[in-house]
């Protein structure tokens, strides 16, 4: 027989991230940036969740996988912190609620040539009382919009953080991250009070 | 090419709920001693440093719901354990805060 644990395994701590927003918008590039590890794919299987939702889909259930990426920060010898990407299609938001189940809070990523892209994400963040910021990502080209503008057309409340970010470079996706965890950080103690 | 299906023994269900994205595996390294297959051998290996599930399914390369199947398998055989969730507290959002602002 194989010895069964004889001693508890160290404890540690994972804290998840969920980074959010259309498709296309950069999360993949983001976690890439601020990931100690190189940015890991996985595969979720559809769940009965999935069916009608599109004729395709019902051909083969079982063979039907969606990508989700993933990195990772150690934070210390009990921390981890994860980062995981939804999916950016709608047809896959089903997949949501199992990924954002426990998370911290969450990054929306916004492409302002593609504002509403990120609608679904700021709704169902909104609905659910996670805490999350919206991160305007540059890209080349340069932003049509300024901050002031991309709140008052995605109308969150003053509550919600809108910064800027570069998700191509760490430096700048650092400052995102510190910013949600700040941005928990306040809700906590403000729910101390 | 594998399927899902044969590393499963055509099962679709873990044994154990509870096995989420970021949920930790462990295996200690007697547990490298046992006779196993081929992907359970290699989560054994992967997890003699703890691994989420989200990395197990990644690193080998197979869909979430069968690494679920086979870590449930393993740790009914008692070869590898899981890291229940813990609750965040103050203190650690300031750890967190504080590395992240280092990296």
């Amino acid at each position: 027989m194989y010895a069964p644990y004889d001693q508890a395994p160290p404890l540690i701590t994972t804290v998840k991230i969920v980074i959010s927003g259309g498709f296309g918008v950069g999360k993949t590039t983001l976690i890439g940036s601020i990931s100690e590890i190189e940015p890991l794919v996985t595969e979720a299987a559809m769940t009965e969740a999935a069916l009608g939702v599109d004729d395709v889909f019902a051909v083969d259930k079982t063979m039907t996988t969606v990508a989700l990426d993933f990195g990772r920060i150690t934070v210390d010898d009990s921390i981890i912190l994860y980062l995981f990407g939804t999916p950016g299609q709608d047809r896959f938001m089903f997949l949501w609620d199992e990924l954002v189940e426990g998370a911290l809070g969450a990054v929306v990523l916004v492409d302002t040539r593609r504002i509403q892209d990120c609608y679904p994400a700021v709704d169902y963040f909104e609905e659910r009382g996670i805490p999350f910021l919206l991160a305007v990502n540059h890209f080349d080209g340069g932003l049509r919009y300024d901050v002031a503008e991309v709140r008052e057309a995605l109308d969150v409340g003053f509550g919600v953080p809108v910064i800027e970010c570069d998700a191509r470079h760490r430096s700048s996706v650092k400052q995102v991250v510190a910013r949600l965890v700040q941005e928990v950080l306040s809700v906590r103690m403000a729910a101390a009070r | 090419m594998v399927r899902p299906y044969l590393m499963t023994g055509g099962r679709t269900r873990p044994v154990t709920d509870g096995l989420r994205f970021e949920t930790l595996v462990f295996a200690k390294p007697a547990a490298l001693h046992a006779p196993l297959k081929y992907e359970s051998r290699r989560i054994v290996e992967l997890c003699q440093a703890p691994r989420s599930m989200a990395e197990i399914a990644g690193t080998l390369g197979i869909p979430l719901g069968v690494a679920q199947v086979l870590v449930a398998d393993l740790m009914t055989g008692n070869i590898v354990t899981i890291q229940e969730a813990t609750e965040v507290t103050v203190a650690m959002l300031e750890r967190i805060l504080d590395r992240v602002r280092a990296l």
